[in-house]
């Protein structure tokens, strides 16, 4: 059986040898490219992403991968977005401004509730979270977080977070500053999470391996 | 709230993973990444690589070391040793590294800090600030592992390095560093509450208990180990159980 080829989106924009590691650790066939046509022809991709949401989305158009990922998406073959690559999945960010994002699901990106005074918890949120299931959101057992157990936790970086426009397509939540804060999304194919799976240990590569293997 | 983190510390020479007292009197260990591997297995939060030879003779190759290792582990990697330029931190990050700690470049040039935490991000920008005690009361900053003193106030330092964006303090205590004598408490009860920052503590775990103190009485965020762990004393999941013990959260060791 050949490994699953997977494209990871490169759009000069963060480090990207880690999310290759992974998808090859759980046996798929990573494939770094910046080609759009590399993009319309994969059966599946990965959107990673580090920085600030309106530099990712001008590194995006300007190789011509926003209309590339918009019509992949269309064709509903799966696509993971990482990191700031989930929040570019939705409609806009108001990080540095308003910025319009792909647009696939309906939502929102908004900065994270701001931490009481004296709190240990701070922006960026960086570190090891609890995921629980969002209520009212998709059950586990029917997404790529069909391994993952509530509690179990993952590795975030991030100063903003996802705000779903449909509660059903809400997957996992963590709490910060008090506040259930979108940690994952899904609708169909198309999957985000706010954590590095790459770097959530066995959780995380639990994700990439449903995502690889079953999505 | 994010869990307490147990960090596995592997100084490199070389090929070799190495293990001194006081950052003195190098025992070759072994292979690192069999090491990483590991301690990846039995649940460690974060692998930190320290290169401990390269700023004394000014050359970095631990990351060949982070290359291979990261086809093996899928938890935070940090670089120390010898990062002295933006292009440093770039390749560190391009190799598979997600943060680096700097210490020597950073107190020649203060600057650094705040151009790396720009360039990458706050989080990516570790200051490791290696501390040794001169009095009452009174830490001084060290640079290349403990051999070179800099005339400075560790605490003010390690405040002044927040202050230009470093987004972690990294702490190694001289003093303690290797000694399994129990982590510098003192220091990291004036610093902790002066920081608006995690940080990582570091020298002196001999047993769980030890790094229990550290995260459950004082706050520290994270506690990096090395010896009682190459050495077989405990494990990453010892620790966490005692962790777990005193209601820290922690994730749990599979």
């Amino acid at each position: 059986m050949t490994a699953r080829a997977v494209v990871v989106a490169d759009y000069g924009r963060g480090n990207l040898f880690s999310v290759c590691q992974a998808v090859a650790r759980v046996g798929g066939a990573p494939v770094l490219s910046s080609d759009p046509a590399a993009v319309r022809g994969a059966e599946r991709v990965i959107l990673p992403g580090v920085g600030a949401f309106g530099d990712a989305m001008a590194g995006l158009r300007a190789r011509g991968l926003d209309e590339a990922l918009t019509e992949f998406a269309a064709t509903g073959r799966p696509l993971l977005g990482v990191c700031l690559g989930m929040q570019l999945l939705l409609e806009e960010s108001s990080e540095f401004g308003r910025h319009a994002g792909l647009g696939l699901l309906p939502g929102r990106v908004e900065r994270l509730p701001q931490p009481a005074p004296g709190s240990r918890e701070k922006i960026p949120n960086v570190g090891w979270c609890r995921l629980e299931p969002a209520p009212g959101g998709t059950p586990w057992a029917d997404s790529p977080f069909a391994a993952v157990k509530p509690g179990d936790f993952a590795y975030f970086v991030h100063s903003y977070a996802a705000q779903p426009g449909v509660p059903r397509q809400r997957l996992a939540d963590i709490v910060f500053a008090g506040v259930p804060t979108c940690a994952a999304i899904v609708r169909g194919p198309i999957a985000g999470c706010q954590f590095h799976p790459e770097k959530s240990g066995e959780v995380g590569l639990s994700i990439i391996d449903a995502f690889v293997h079953r999505m | 709230m994010s869990a307490a983190r147990v960090i596995a510390r592997l100084d490199v020479k070389g090929p070799n993973l190495v293990k001194g007292i006081h950052l003195e009197g190098l025992r070759v260990i072994g292979d690192p990444r069999a090491y990483a591997a590991r301690y990846y297995a039995e649940g460690a939060d974060e692998i930190l690589y320290v290169d401990i030879v390269a700023s004394l003779y000014g050359r970095n190759n631990i990351l060949d070391v982070v290359r291979r290792t990261a086809s093996d582990i899928f938890v935070p990697m940090t670089v120390a040793g010898g990062l002295r330029s933006l292009d440093d931190v770039r390749e560190a990050l391009r190799s598979g590294a997600d943060k680096v700690a700097i210490n020597t470049a950073a107190v020649a040039n203060p600057g650094l800090i705040r151009e790396v935490s720009e360039a990458f991000g706050s989080q990516c920008m570790v200051l490791e600030l290696q501390t040794k005690k001169i009095g009452p009361d009174r830490w001084e900053a060290y640079t290349d592992n403990g051999r070179e003193k800099t005339g400075v106030d560790a605490l003010d330092w390690g405040r002044h390095a927040v202050e230009l964006g470093a987004g972690e303090l990294l702490v190694t205590s001289v003093d303690r560093e290797g000694t399994q004598k129990g982590m510098d408490l003192e220091f990291l009860r004036r610093l902790v509450p002066q920081v608006p920052v995690p940080v990582i503590a570091c020298g002196g775990v001999g047993t769980p208990d030890h790094a229990c103190e550290a995260v459950a009485e004082i706050g520290v965020d994270a506690v990096a180990v090395a010896s009682v762990l190459h050495y077989g004393k405990c494990t990453i999941g010892d620790i966490k159980a005692r962790l777990a013990m005193a209601d820290v959260p922690v994730r749990a060791s599979p």
